[in-house]
């Protein structure tokens, strides 16, 4: 299956599906980009009292907080708006958008002295593929097509408009809530379950 | 003479496992791949489409194969990585004799001497001992092809009666209740189904992490708005997205079932016009759990009562609903019992043969459905006919071409292989895809038992540690060395692609085994030059059977992107969906209810061993780890066995997170790290069995096993823990990469 300019495909980030099973980590390492070096980040949320992980692509913000702070401007977009690793000769190195990104995303290496970061597999979008990580995701908690193959096949409202403080944010990346209207949102929430609170009834009354 | 000839530090520095990191060349190395070619994963039953990328006699990449249906490209992360066991540092290369003087304990030899050496001791323990003294353990990560060609060979070429293969560990207490209930050993349906399902009940399967492609058809289903129950000891990944949770006490799923069978009857949310016209014997079923009340089963597995309810009413109200159970409820004493527990479920509220309506086990290994029709299970003869049935011996012996007499009769299963070595009464072995010194139950016995063996062959492709025994290594195949079908855990016939050829002095599976048969004086009844050749004979003999082949080519499997079977005859379109219009396969076309007592497991908790242990997989590591531990991205992201227990076991051990804590049974002992979380049963522990030697969770478990299926206790065992002191970082090492750079 391949893409043209056209279908204009988003990428959609879902964390209530993702199962942390990395295979996004290890499928991130062969993108033609970056061979070898994996920059997605998969974190457990707090491993001690629930499984639920959280992937992280970049989310290639339309005024990048990370090229805001660059002192090298070293960072730079695409025309399809796509945020790049900094450029080798520029970088200094300085982590100042490690920092600064409101997502975590930027990795400093320290063995290339340089930032990189996802660029959503530009070798393979470029071509009309999908990236890897959402390529080979199992839950299709990362997830790569049009608005319209979204719409057909999966539940949950699109977002992509995010307050950091009193710093707005719109990316290009769309991440999923239940309900756009109920307030602040809890990303990882998705609907709440009350075996989840004593998943083993070891507190709750037996009749 | 099958002890180790040096100890394991120098097998493993010769043999390893040494971790490959990189493609050939390494990351940078910029090779462009002269051809691209579509096969499938070489790990477990989901078969998912890959395609490889080759240079030269080197597989150097992969590429999602997004037109194969079943997983559109999805992979895990086994699947990403599954490329760089080619090009491996530890592959065999040559074929190799037990001397304790050379370096590693192995010395290279040549075909020659190494296949006369085999041929020589199969006849003089077979001269003294009897055929059967000689057995042959084997694998359903084999093709078709090999499967079906190593149940000829035993039983024609050695002669032999003790065949069996490493199923035997995996899902026959699925086959063997599918059998039972409903005539016939295959998923009831193909995945496609999951997603038409109300209903989506996981009982005994860590989905997430075990069969990670499945997850997506389960999220569809509830994409669709379907409910979903997850039934086990632990809130494994998929568990956190339920919408009911069955936190079950290891070894009491048919406690659970019951109960709930109990409040379908009870509730009348039962397809009656179903049950009298496609059923028999559900009076004994509904007998059988005329006193498993909620509260009844709630004591015996610690879910709420009003939980087991809440499952039964969806169940039961539900117009479709799927069922999926795999090695949490099957690989125990009771197994056949949880299988045919869950199966009347299915049958008294009709789910069966309908879109979206099934109840099915998720096959575990590469080809563990297909490989277990083809002939090499103890019982079974190809198209999965009965190896005691002389009509069916009869057919076959046409096939062959041999007398029925020539076919030995039922041989004895894995485990009982193991304890017959163990006490003498099989002096010789050949193996191939089965490392049961890891993958075995009571680890210590099996590694006395091959330590007793007085010739041993193994084929493998690296030293597995079952391979550390062996007096005569000889170097086969990889999965993209040869060319075959497979059969998915879907029932869908697929075909395996090579990418490359064998390095080396290595040599196809199946080239060893006619070779070997030449030798043996039985080359006559193996003349075949490709293994197109034995699918083809596999056709023929699969014909009548209940896994009848005989309409699958090559080609159309290629064309059609796969077939399901039962396909009998040219031009069938194949049987995605077993059991339309409530046809069973018994003779009379009717599904039998079985009345199931609830019974303990083997072994149950005391004041002396008072936690449950329960043993199983992690998402990075496939089985005895013989491929996955020499992959370094796959060992970095879970590099060491870890014992999962609740925060109040941990609090009465006195042990916090990374505190290492020693492990006894009845059979053994083990320290490893604990992981404190919430996410398990406070009276029950779970560890991986991915590791060898000190780190082998099977040093634990318990050697009983299901008087049906032969199937050993994996899942539930007995233990006590206690602190061990130290402590063992559990921070991830790749992190660290990212600030002080990989050297």
């Amino acid at each position: 299956m391949t893409y043209t300019s056209d279908d204009t495909p988003i990428f959609v980030i879902d964390q209530s599906r993702c199962i942390g099973c990395e295979a996004c980590v290890q499928a991130c390492m062969e993108c033609g980009t970056h061979r070898g070096r994996s920059l997605i980040h998969l974190e457990h949320v707090d491993r001690a009292s629930t499984t639920q992980t959280a992937p992280m692509v970049c989310m290639h913000c339309e005024d990048p907080t990370c090229a805001q702070v660059c002192p090298a401007d070293a960072i730079k977009q695409t025309e399809g708006g796509i945020v790049q690793s900094a450029l080798k000769p520029r970088c200094i190195g300085c982590s100042n958008c490690v920092i600064a990104c409101p997502f975590g995303v930027p990795k400093y290496m320290a063995e290339l002295d340089q930032m990189m970061k996802c660029d959503m597999c530009t070798d393979r979008t470029s071509e009309g593929l999908k990236p890897m990580c959402a390529s080979v995701c199992p839950s299709e908690a990362l997830w790569y097509g049009t608005i319209d193959e979204y719409n057909d096949s999966r539940r949950g409202s699109l977002l992509r408009d995010f307050f950091f403080g009193r710093q707005e944010v719109r990316t290009k990346v769309y991440t999923v809530v239940d309900d756009l209207s109920a307030g602040p949102i809890d990303v990882m929430g998705g609907r709440q379950r009350s075996w989840l609170d004593d998943p083993f009834g070891l507190d709750e009354a037996q009749p | 003479m099958a002890r180790s000839p040096v100890s394991d530090e120098e097998l493993i520095a010769r043999y390893g496992p040494h971790l490959n990191e990189a493609p050939p060349g390494g990351w940078d190395a910029g090779v462009t791949p002269d051809r691209v070619v579509k096969t499938h994963c070489c790990f477990c039953g989901q078969q998912c489409g890959i395609k490889l990328k080759a240079r030269d006699n080197a597989v150097v990449g992969f590429e999602p194969w997004y037109e194969f249906p079943f997983n559109e490209g999805k992979l895990c992360p086994k699947g990403v990585k599954r490329y760089l066991q080619g090009s491996h540092p530890d592959r065999l290369l040559h074929p190799l004799e037990r001397d304790p003087a050379a370096p590693g304990g192995f010395q290279p030899v040549s075909w020659n001497q190494a296949l006369d050496r085999v041929v020589s001791e199969v006849r003089r323990i077979q001269a003294v001992h009897g055929n059967d003294a000689v057995a042959m353990l084997s694998g359903v990560s084999l093709t078709n092809e090999k499967s079906y060609l190593i149940g000829k060979f035993a039983r024609l070429a050695l002669q032999t009666a003790n065949l069996d293969y490493n199923g035997r560990y995996c899902m026959v207490s699925a086959g063997t209740g599918n059998k039972k209930a409903l005539g016939i050993d295959r998923a009831s349906n193909a995945w496609s189904d999951i997603p038409l399902a109300d209903v989506v009940w996981v009982a005994g399967s860590n989905v997430a992490e075990t069969f990670p492609i499945t997850t997506s058809y389960i999220w569809r289903a509830r994409d669709r708005g379907a409910r979903l129950i997850v039934q086990d000891p632990r809130v494994v990944p998929l568990a956190r997205t339920a919408d009911l949770f069955l936190g079950v006490r290891p070894g009491t799923d048919s406690a659970l079932f019951g109960a709930v069978l109990h409040q379908l009857i009870r509730h009348d949310w039962l397809d009656h016009a179903f049950i009298d016209a496609h059923t028999v014997d559900f009076d004994h079923a509904a007998a059988a759990v005329a006193e498993m009340t909620s509260q009844w089963a709630s004591d015996i597995t610690g879910v709420p009562a009003t939980r087991i309810e809440q499952a039964a009413e969806w169940w039961g109200t539900a117009s479709t609903g799927m069922l999926l159970h795999a090695r949490g409820i099957e690989q125990q004493t009771k197994g056949v019992d949880n299988v045919l527990s869950a199966i009347n479920l299915g049958l008294a509220t009709g789910k069966f043969g309908k879109p979206g309506c099934g109840v099915t086990t998720i096959t575990g290994q590469g080809n563990g459905q297909g490989g277990r029709e083809h002939g090499h299970k103890c019982d079974q003869l190809p198209g999965n006919r009965d190896i005691t049935n002389p009509e069916h011996r009869a057919y076959i012996a046409s096939v062959w071409g041999c007398n029925e007499a020539e076919i030995p009769g039922k041989g004895i299963p894995a485990q009982e292989i193991i304890e017959a070595i163990h006490s003498g009464q099989i002096k010789g072995l050949i193996s191939i895809c089965f490392n049961p010194a890891v993958s075995a139950p009571d680890a210590n016995f099996t590694a006395e038992a091959l330590d007793r063996l007085e010739f041993y062959a193994a084929i493998d492709f690296f030293l597995s540690e079952s391979g550390h025994h062996a007096d005569i290594v000889l170097p086969g195949s990889l999965h993209e060395e040869d060319e075959g079908t497979s059969t998915s855990g879907e029932g869908r016939i697929i075909k395996i692609n090579p990418a490359v050829a064998p390095p080396g002095d290595a040599r196809r599976d199946w080239e060893i085994l006619l070779d070997l048969a030449a030798r043996l004086g039985r080359g006559q009844y193996f003349p075949y030059t490709t293994t197109r050749d034995m699918f083809e004979e596999l056709r023929i003999a699969s014909a009548g059977g209940t896994a009848d082949y005989s309409g699958a080519t090559w080609e159309r499997i290629e064309d059609e992107m796969g077939l399901f079977w039962p396909i009998p005859g040219e031009g069938h379109p194949g049987t995605p969906r077993l059991f339309e219009g409530g046809h069973f396969y018994h003779p009379d076309g009717k599904a039998r209810f079985h009345g199931v007592a609830f019974r303990e497991s083997a072994e149950v908790v005391d004041d002396e061993y008072p936690v449950w242990l329960t043993t199983g997989r992690v998402v990075s590591q496939y089985l005895s780890g013989t491929q996955t531990r020499r992959i370094a991205g796959l060992v970095e992201q879970y590099p060491e066995p870890l014992c999962e227990m609740h925060p109040r076991l941990a609090e009465q051990l006195g042990v916090a997170e990374g505190d290492r804590v020693t492990v006894t049974s009845r059979r053994g002992e083990m320290t490893l790290p604990a992981h404190v979380v919430t996410t398990i049963r406070p009276d029950t522990v779970f560890i991986p069995y991915h590791w060898p030697g000190a780190q082998s969770a099977n040093q634990l478990t318990n050697r009983a096993v299901d008087p049906a299926s032969k199937m050993p206790e994996f899942k539930v065992a007995a233990v006590r823990l206690a602190p061990a002191g130290g402590r063992s970082p559990t921070t991830d090492a790749r992190d660290l990469d990212l600030t002080e750079g990989r050297t």
